[in-house]
C-alpha cells in the first residue's frame, strides 16, 4: 500500500480481510472452503507478517470453529471467522448456541450454493436458511461495502449483544477485483472503541453458562433476544451515520435508488444490485418510471424503512438469488409480509433470478421490468433464469 | 507403587448436587475440580455431569462452568484457552469434564483435532461405559457382551481402546484412572495441572443404574476392574513412555462381572471368552511396559 494513498485494488475477499484486520480480532478460528478461504489465508499472512496479534486456530470442521468463537467471545476477546454453503449449514447448531449466549460474533459468509449436487456458484440460500438463529444479517454490493460492513457489524454486535454475518456473493464479488478504499487504524479504534463485556467466562466473576433453565427463565431469555434484535435497527443506522460522517461513505439499512415517481420498484439484494443499478439507469434514459430498493440489512428485518419505502407505489418486483422450496424467493416471502396491510400496498411480482449462479445481465432485468409492468402478479414466486 | 499421596483438595465442589446417591462420577468430579482449584474453567456437554453442575441458576462448583454442546467440549475448551492466552492470562486452567459418549463417539473429531494442535487444556472422560443419562444406550466405550437398552442381547464388538488412540496422538500426558482409587485419580490430576499441553484422563466411573449395582457398590466393582485386568491404571507421557500404577493381581473377571447386572445374561462360555480377551490386552500392555 503506498504510504500516501490508501486506495488499494484487492478482490472483494482480501476487502474483507482488510476490515478484519482493522478491528483486530484476538482470536480467530478458521476453517477452509471455497469460495471463503481467501480471508482466512490473508489474515493469515497479516499475522504472520506481524500486522496482526491474533490466534489463530486451525480447526477440523466449521462446527468446531464456531464452537470456539463462542467461547473466545465469552472470555471476554473479539473474535472473527468466515465461511461459505456446506460450512454455514454445519454451523448451523452452533449459530443457535451463539446468539443464545448473547455472543457478538462477527462472521463473513461468502454465499455459494448448498448441495447437493455440488456447485460453487453464487446463491444466497446458504445465508437465507439461517434467518431464524438470531444473527444479524447484512448483504453487500461490492468489496468497498463488504469491508465497511465488517467493520460497522463489530459496533452493532457489541452494542446489543447479538452475533452477526455479513454476506457477499462467490465469485461475483469475492474474487472480482475492485479499488477499495481502507481506513486509518486510529479513525477505526476511534469508531469501534475495545471489546470489554460485563459478563464473561472469568473465575474472578465465577459465572457460568448453559445450564438447564426452566420454562419461564427460557421465556425471558429468548424476550429478550428478541428485544435486543429489534433495537439493531437505530442502532444499525446510527453506525451507518458515524461511518458515513467519518469516510464520506453509508449505506443505509435500505438504500432507495431511482424511486423517485417510479412507477415500479425493484428490489434485491447482494451483487444483483449493481447489476439492476444498471438496468435502472438504462430505462430511465428511455424515460421508463422505474427504480431499486436495496435490501442491505436483512435481519432483522427492516419492516418500516420498507413500507416508508414502498407506501404508494403501484409495483414491486423482487428478484431473488435464492430459492426456498415450498415458499419460493426468500426476499419475495418477507416483502409481502412486511407490505401487509399496507394502505396503497404495491403489487409484488416475486421473480427468482440467477438461482444457482446462472447469469442475469441488466438487458434481462430490463425485459423483466418491463413483463412486470404489463402483467398482474400471482401469489408465488416465478421461475425467470 | 504410588502408595502415600496425600490428597490436597481446595473446595470448589460441593453437597447439595442432583447425582444419584452413591454416584462415582460425582465422587471424580470431587476430586477433579478440588484439585485444579477455583482459578479454573470447566467445559461441560449434556452429560449426568451437566446435571451434576447445576441448574440455572445454582452451581455445584465454584468455578465458571460453560456447557456446550455434545460434539464440541473439545473445540469450546479451544475458545476458551486461545481467549485467556491472547489476554495475557497463564494460570488459569481450563478443563473438560465429558461423558463417554461425548468423548469416544460424538466429540472424538473435535478432541482429535484438539489433540493434534495440542491445546493448552485438560480433557477428563468420566467414562461409564454407555448413554446413562439417557437411560442406557451403547455407546463405542461399551465392553463386549454388556447388555445395554440399545444392544438388549448384549454388545457384540469390543470398547474403543480411548487410551491408546489418545496416546497416538503423542500428546504430552495421558493417564487412565478411576474413583475406587481416588489418591491415584487425585494424583493424576495434581500432575496434568503442572504441565502444559493436551492432558488426557480416561476415568473409569461405574453408574449404578446404568450397570445395575447396589447403592453402595461404586467403589467395589471400581477396584474390581483394576485388580482383574479389565481397566489397569497406568500413564504415558508424550506417546511413548508407560508407567504401571495399578494392574491385574490375578483376580477372576467373573467376580468383577458378578456384581453389574448388565452381566447377568451371561453363560460360562461367554464369561471365559471375556477372560480369555482380558488376559490378552494385559499381556499387551506388559508388551508395551516393558519396551
Amino acid at each position: 500500500m503506498n504510504k500516501n494513498n490508501n486506495r488499494i485494488l484487492v478482490n472483494g475477499n482480501h476487502a474483507v480481510a482488510y476490515g478484519v484486520r482493522l478491528a483486530q480480532p484476538k482470536v480467530v478460528p478458521i476453517y477452509p472452503i471455497t469460495p471463503q478461504t481467501p480471508i482466512v489465508e490473508k489474515i493469515s499472512e497479516f499475522q504472520a507478517a506481524g500486522e496482526m496479534v491474533v490466534e489463530l486456530m486451525t480447526a477440523e470442521s466449521e462446527h468446531s470453529a464456531m464452537a470456539a468463537c463462542i467461547t473466545a467471545s465469552l472470555t471476554g476477546v473479539r473474535v472473527f471467522t468466515a465461511t461459505a454453503s456446506q460450512g454455514l449449514m454445519l454451523m448451523h447448531e452452533m449459530l443457535h448456541y451463539a446468539s443464545g449466549a448473547r455472543a457478538p460474533i462477527v462472521m463473513f459468509n461468502v454465499n455459494r450454493t448448498i448441495g447437493s449436487p455440488w456447485g460453487f456458484w453464487p446463491d444466497q440460500t446458504d445465508s437465507l436458511a439461517q434467518r431464524d438463529t438470531g444473527w444479524i444479517q447484512y448483504y453487500c454490493e461490492h468489496g468497498q461495502e463488504s469491508l465497511d460492513t465488517v467493520l460497522q457489524a463489530y459496533r452493532v454486535a457489541e452494542k446489543v449483544m447479538l452475533p452477526a454475518m455479513v454476506m457477499h456473493e462467490a465469485f461475483y464479488v469475492s474474487h472480482a477485483l475492485d479499488i477499495v478504499e481502507v481506513p486509518a487504524q486510529e479513525m477505526v479504534d476511534q469508531y469501534l472503541p475495545d471489546f470489554n463485556p460485563l459478563h464473561r467466562l472469568d473465575p474472578e466473576i465465577g459465572e457460568s453458562w448453559g445450564n438447564t433453565v426452566n420454562q419461564e427463565m427460557f421465556y425471558r431469555h429468548r424476550r429478550d433476544l428478541g428485544l435486543a434484535m429489534e433495537s439493531v435497527i437505530n442502532v444499525a443506522q446510527e453506525a451507518d451515520l458515524e461511518w458515513r460522517e467519518l469516510t464520506g461513505r453509508g449505506y443505509g439499512i435500505i438504500e432507495e435508488y431511482c424511486c423517485e415517481g417510479a412507477e415500479l420498484v425493484i428490489a434485491t439484494m447482494g451483487s444483483m444490485v449493481g447489476t439492476a443499478r444498471d438496468a435502472v439507469d438504462n430505462l430511465r434514459k428511455e424515460g421508463v418510471p422505474v427504480g431499486l430498493i436495496k435490501v442491505k440489512l436483512f435481519r432483522p428485518f427492516p419492516f418500516e424503512a420498507v413500507r416508508q419505502a414502498l407506501r404508494g407505489v403501484p409495483k414491486v418486483m423482487v428478484l431473488d438469488r435464492n430459492f426456498a422450496p415450498g415458499t419460493g424467493g426468500f426476499l419475495h416471502q418477507e416483502l409481502k409480509a412486511a407490505l401487509y396491510g399496507l394502505e396503497r400496498g404495491p403489487a409484488i411480482h416475486g421473480y427468482l433470478t440467477g438461482v444457482g449462479g446462472t447469469n442475469i445481465s441488466p438487458t434481462n432485468i430490463a425485459a423483466l421490468v418491463r413483463e412486470a409492468m404489463s402483467t398482474q402478479p400471482v401469489t408465488s414466486s416465478v421461475w425467470k433464469g | 507403587m504410588k502408595m502415600g499421596y496425600q490428597i490436597n483438595e481446595e473446595k470448589v465442589f460441593n453437597s447439595g448436587h442432583a447425582a444419584c446417591p452413591g454416584c462415582s462420577e460425582a465422587l471424580a468430579m470431587r476430586y477433579i475440580v478440588n484439585t485444579l482449584g477455583p482459578d479454573t474453567i470447566g467445559v461441560v456437554p449434556p452429560s449426568c455431569i451437566a446435571i451434576i453442575s447445576g441448574p440455572q441458576p445454582l452451581s455445584s462448583m465454584r468455578m465458571p462452568v460453560y456447557q456446550t454442546t455434545l460434539e464440541a467440549s473439545a473445540a469450546s475448551a479451544t475458545g476458551i484457552a486461545r481467549a485467556l492466552k491472547a489476554k495475557g492470562n497463564d494460570h488459569t486452567k481450563v478443563v473438560v469434564m465429558a461423558g463417554d459418549g461425548g468423548t469416544y463417539d460424538i466429540g472424538f473429531q473435535s478432541l482429535s483435532s484438539a489433540a493434534e494442535r495440542n491445546e493448552d487444556f485438560i480433557y477428563v472422560c468420566l467414562d461409564n461405559e454407555g448413554y446413562m443419562n439417557t437411560g442406557s444406550q451403547k455407546s463405542s466405550a461399551t465392553p463386549y457382551l454388556a447388555y445395554t437398552a440399545s444392544t438388549p442381547a448384549g454388545k457384540q464388538t469390543p470398547k474403543k481402546n480411548l487410551a491408546e488412540i489418545m496416546a497416538a496422538h503423542r500428546i504430552p500426558y495421558m493417564a487412565t484412572a478411576t474413583t475406587g482409587y481416588p489418591e491415584d485419580l487425585a494424583r493424576k490430576v495434581a500432575k496434568a495441572k503442572e504441565m502444559k499441553g493436551l492432558r488426557f484422563i480416561l476415568v473409569l466411573a461405574p453408574c449404578l443404574d446404568g450397570w445395575g449395582l447396589a447403592d453402595n457398590a461404586g467403589p467395589k466393582v471400581s477396584r474390581l476392574a483394576v485388580e482383574s485386568g479389565v481397566f489397569p491404571l497406568y500413564e504415558i507421557e508424550n506417546g511413548e513412555r508407560y508407567t504401571l500404577n495399578y494392574g491385574s493381581k490375578g483376580t477372576p473377571v467373573s467376580q468383577y462381572l458378578a456384581l453389574q447386572k448388565r452381566y447377568r445374561h451371561l453363560n460360562q462360555a461367554q464369561i471365559e471368552e471375556i477372560q480369555r480377551e482380558v488376559d490378552l490386552e494385559w499381556q499387551r500392555l506388559q508388551r508395551k511396559l516393558a519396551t
